[in-house]
């Protein structure tokens, strides 16, 4: 009746693991009874759980990510205090555990901090950059937002019944095998990527259909901003790459549900086609996580150094290269399986060509901010981080890209610190960028810039503190994923790393102070005008936060920089003169109820109810068929509606330009567009 | 729905399914009767294969420069080279990797 | 602008506004076979890499029987033609002609489908099962792939012709019958690539 699923899957067995599931079950109460102190229920479904509004949808993504990024840091603080203290001894966690802990870090900030961090700047952002009111599939992105959600709620309740996979965030066989792990911790794995990977599918497709369909009249391809560019390729590499993710997702199933010979040590196996058909998915994953961030930079380095940004063009074709070029070079994550110099030679070429068009981009990042008039913003500081910072991780990975090199630092601690290296101070300092510098447009608020530039400058000392070691301690022969050492050489670095691991922990306890106080103090910081920076693209054209429609009327746009050309013609603030009914879609609990249907369907297949799982299957089958024949997913906003929403935002408006003067460009008073051009 | 300039007529699915048949059985006829030697025989299977696909495109799925949406075409070129590079690659890779194994 | 203009031009624009909307959905689709296309894709190269792993068990020169894969692929292509004579059914309006052709597709994707479980089964019950070898997994995986697809195209042509016969042949429901075709002639496509890597190479 109830499969595998018995007593014994509590985690009853050790301290450490029951505090783990406490949490858990503690956090999601408090969200529980926060709501429901709030008497918000009712609202959150109608305004949030059921929206098909991008931005919305957006928010949504960005909350699950801050959520995640705290899981998936306790991960990591729980390894760097291990690796701090277990020379020579057991330390704190069995090695069991220390897999799982592992394991998880890996899987959860990939596919459940970053991935949705990205999805959900991209959702907010990309629509407006265009000129556009939603994207092309307004309900397939709530579904993608669902299934996400239901990727990460299995890995969460994988703490609390039963445990997770120890075979790594990559899942090896034959270790991820049923022979070697007979329990549940892989099949948790598996299902979380299956189910969270359509939907990133969907969001490729989405957002791919959306840029090229729904731009503004006027807006060439190249005239789009650079972060809907990098949106246009991230959304090729998803859509593309995630089915081999798909693929390999189902061939281990295949091997652990039906005894299948894919991956397995005999029986004609072959383990090693695993590492190659999931890094043909791997390699343009993280060209997925750091491209979003690449274009969140160009957008506030023009911004925040008041220029237009240097070499447009080269940072539209580096991006195109590195997207293109990214499907090429896969086999560098495994140059030490075996093959001849000739197939490594080739990936290791490939390898280092792919660091040339990144380079381009930072030459354009610092002419962009040369001769221009800096503002100390925090997205500056994340992106001035970053470009010091990530240059010394993608130095290391062309080091990396030497196969015989390679032999000497695959699966060490250098190998570590080197995709950190690209990770945090490359995607992740984007997306905090991305979140200081869009924030106001979301909710109409700025966020305190006090503690976020605390927040970085713990952030980035913790992150130099936590790697900067690990690149030495791979060059002195440590080898990743270690639960316990007997070099007493290596121990004052870890201690090094793990003081480094509290600043990070400090930092991130900064973020949240900083949204805290950012909503205590909302009201003093509000952006009435819709463009507190003096952006020049055409998100900072719509109201903070937007109309549901984003746009009154869909603006013409007549050269790159579509806002800015806007304020320089003198067009930016006006007011159109006759506004026409809007079509907008419904909401619909499909997509939330497709979400909770995935998440069963996963726990199912984890504990075999195969009962469970065919009713959700076949549930979800008929929820796309009811959907499907539903013509009648749209509503309207009369063009009076409309006006009157306007009428109010222009009224707020106006009363603030009133006191903030501006010239005939529409600039703050005192500047021009010389030098901006 | 692609309202098809080159409107189809049963004439052009008729015309598909023709060519079809007869590059269908083409190969399977080689193999079937032995004529030519394995490689030879492989090559005409891959290249009928290839030729009946864009058969497939041509009248079944109406694909043809003049009215198919440039990025209908660009995608399925992309995704053509995405897979030869991937299948190809693949193979590459996992042949080395077998001649390696195998002393 | 009087207001029988304002409204006309309302209309034609929201009816250009609709064409939009179902070129969007098309071309969404079409990325959505894009990426099955690569699923398949690595599917046919972890066959190919496969093939030759049959450990304790039959090859596929033993296994496969070509006429019968022949009678497969002829049951395939009719469906195909009777699909595209469904299309144009539709594209001329004529309803019933829509259904009756729909009907003859599903009939041949039954006889399609059924002939490769009796391939299947009778393997089964020879002992060649997907457990059995690396090259069986990868065969079985494969060929069932694309045989669940055909399933539930059949499935969504029963579901097309659910909103055929109560909705009539709408602008959405011709857009979702056009995909739907996109669907079907792609499977078609998949499975010359199946008979050319999997079945005729494997008697070889």
């Amino acid at each position: 009746m109830l499969g595998k699923l018995t007593i014994d899957a509590l985690p009853l067995y050790s301290w450490v693991a029951m505090s783990g599931a406490a949490v858990t079950i503690l956090g999601g109460l408090a969200a529980f009874i926060l709501v429901t102190y709030l008497g918000a229920w009712r609202s959150m479904w109608t305004q949030w759980l059921t929206s098909v509004d991008h931005k919305r949808i957006g928010i949504m993504y960005i909350v699950l990510a801050l959520v995640m990024l705290v899981r998936g840091f306790v991960d990591a603080i729980m390894m760097r205090a291990q690796q701090a203290f277990s020379l020579n001894s057991e330390g704190y966690l069995p090695p069991e555990h220390f897999e799982q802990i592992f394991s998880s870090h890996g899987t959860i900030m990939i596919f459940f901090m970053a991935m949705p961090f990205l999805t959900g700047l991209i959702n907010i952002v990309v629509p407006q950059q265009i000129g556009a009111r939603d994207v092309a599939f307004p309900f397939l992105n709530s579904v993608s937002f669902w299934l996400t959600a239901a990727g990460a709620g299995l890995v969460l309740i994988s703490l609390v019944i039963g445990k997770f996979s120890q075979a790594g965030w990559t899942g090896y066989p034959p270790y991820s095998g049923i022979a070697y792990s007979p329990g549940v911790g892989v099949d948790y794995w598996i299902w979380a990527l299956l189910v969270s990977g359509i939907g990133t599918t969907l969001t490729g497709i989405n957002f791919i259909v959306t840029i090229l369909k729904k731009r503004a009249p006027g807006m060439k391809l190249m005239r789009m901003p650079l972060f809907t560019w990098t949106t246009l390729c991230v959304s090729i590499l998803m859509t593309f790459s995630f089915p081999a993710l798909t693929v390999v997702g189902v061939l281990l199933g295949l091997d652990r549900y039906a005894g299948m010979h894919f991956f397995t040590n005999g029986d004609g196996g072959n383990m090693m086609n695993f590492a190659n058909l999931l890094w043909i998915w791997g390699h343009p994953e993280v060209y997925i996580l750091i491209l979003p961030a690449f274009g969140i930079y160009s957008e506030v380095v023009s911004t925040f150094s008041g220029k237009r940004l240097f070499g447009y063009e080269s940072l539209v074709y580096a991006t195109a290269a590195i997207a293109i070029l990214s499907f090429t070079v896969w086999l560098h994550h495994f140059f030490t399986m075996g093959s001849s110099a000739n197939v490594n030679a080739f990936f290791g070429i490939a390898t280092m060509v792919i660091a040339v068009p990144t380079g381009v981009k930072v030459f354009d990042w610092l002419f962009t901010m040369y001769r221009g008039r800096i503002v100390f913003h925090p997205s500056m500081y994340w992106t001035m981080g970053f470009m010091v910072t990530f240059v010394i991780g993608g130095m290391t990975g062309v080091m990396l890209a030497l196969p015989p090199a390679d032999y000497l630092m695959h699966n060490s601690t250098f190998l570590v610190a080197h995709f950190h290296n690209m990770l945090i101070p490359g995607a992740l300092f984007g997306y905090f960028a991305g979140l200081n510098y869009w924030f106001p447009k979301a909710f109409g608020f700025t966020l305190n810039e006090k503690w976020g530039n605390r927040a970085f400058w713990l952030w980035i000392s913790g992150f130099y503190l936590a790697f900067m070691p690990l690149y030495i301690l791979g060059f002195m022969g440590m080898s990743r994923r270690m639960e316990h050492y007997n070099v007493p050489e290596w121990q004052p670095f870890l201690l090094v790393a793990a003081l480094g691991a509290v600043l990070v922990l400090l930092g991130i306890v900064c973020i949240g102070v900083q949204l805290l106080v950012s909503v205590r103090d909302r009201k003093t910081a509000m952006d009435i005008t819709g463009d507190p920076w003096n952006g020049r693209t055409l998100e900072w054209a719509t109201a903070s936060p937007p109309a549901p429609y984003n746009f009154a009327v869909i603006p013409q746009v007549e050269d790159i920089d579509a806002f800015a050309d806007m304020k320089i013609r003198g067009v930016a603030d006006l007011r159109p003169t006759q506004y026409e009914d809007i079509h907008m879609p419904k909401n619909s609990a499909i997509g939330i109820l497709l979400g909770g249907m995935a998440f069963v369907l996963g726990f199912a297949m984890v504990w075999h109810i195969w009962w469970l799982a065919i009713a959700c299957l076949a549930g979800a089958l008929l929820l796309l068929i009811i959907r499907s024949s539903d013509d009648d997913n749209e509503f309207t906003i009369t063009a009076g509606e409309v006006e009157a929403i306007e009428i109010q935002r222009s009224y707020t408006t106006h009363k603030i330009a009133t006191d903030r003067p501006m010239n005939a460009s529409g600039l703050p008073d005192g500047q021009t567009m010389q030098g901006r051009v | 729905m692609q309202t098809l300039r080159h409107a189809p007529t049963h004439r052009t699915y008729l015309t598909g399914f023709v060519l079809a048949l007869i590059l269908t059985a083409i190969p399977f006829g080689l193999v079937l009767s032995g004529l030519l030697p394995a490689t030879a025989t492989l090559s005409v299977i891959m290249i009928a294969a290839i030729i009946q696909v864009l058969v497939h495109l041509t009248f079944f799925l109406h694909l043809n420069f003049a009215s198919t949406p440039r990025e209908n075409l660009l995608a399925l070129a992309f995704a053509a080279i995405l897979i030869f590079i991937m299948v190809g690659g693949s193979i590459w890779i996992m042949f080395d990797l077998h001649m390696r194994m195998m002393g | 602008m009087s207001q029988a203009e304002s409204s006309a031009s309302t209309v034609l624009a929201s009816d250009h506004e609709e064409t939009l909307d179902f070129e969007a959905r098309e071309f969404g689709f079409w990325l959505y076979l894009m990426s099955d296309a690569i699923i398949f894709a690595l599917l046919f190269a972890t066959y190919v890499v496969m093939s030759q792993n049959i450990a304790a068990g039959p090859s596929g020169k033993m296994l496969f029987s070509l006429p019968h894969t022949m009678g497969e692929t002829f049951l395939l292509l009719c469906s195909s033609l009777t699909f595209g004579f469904a299309t144009l059914a539709a594209m001329a309006r004529q309803n019933s002609r829509v259904i009756l052709w729909l009907i003859v597709t599903i009939a041949l994707g039954i006889g399609f489908v059924a002939m490769e479980l009796s391939e299947f089964s009778g393997m089964i019950a020879a002992g060649a099962t997907p457990q059995v070898s690396g090259f069986l997994s990868a065969f079985f995986t494969l060929v069932g792939t694309h045989g669940l697809h055909v399933s539930f195209g059949m499935f969504g042509i029963l579901v097309m012709m659910g909103q055929i016969l109560t909705k009539g042949l709408t602008p959405p429901v011709l857009s979702r019958l056009y995909r739907l075709g996109l669907f079907w002639h792609f499977l078609d496509i998949v499975w010359i690539a199946i008979f050319s890597v999997v079945y005729l190479p494997g008697v070889l």
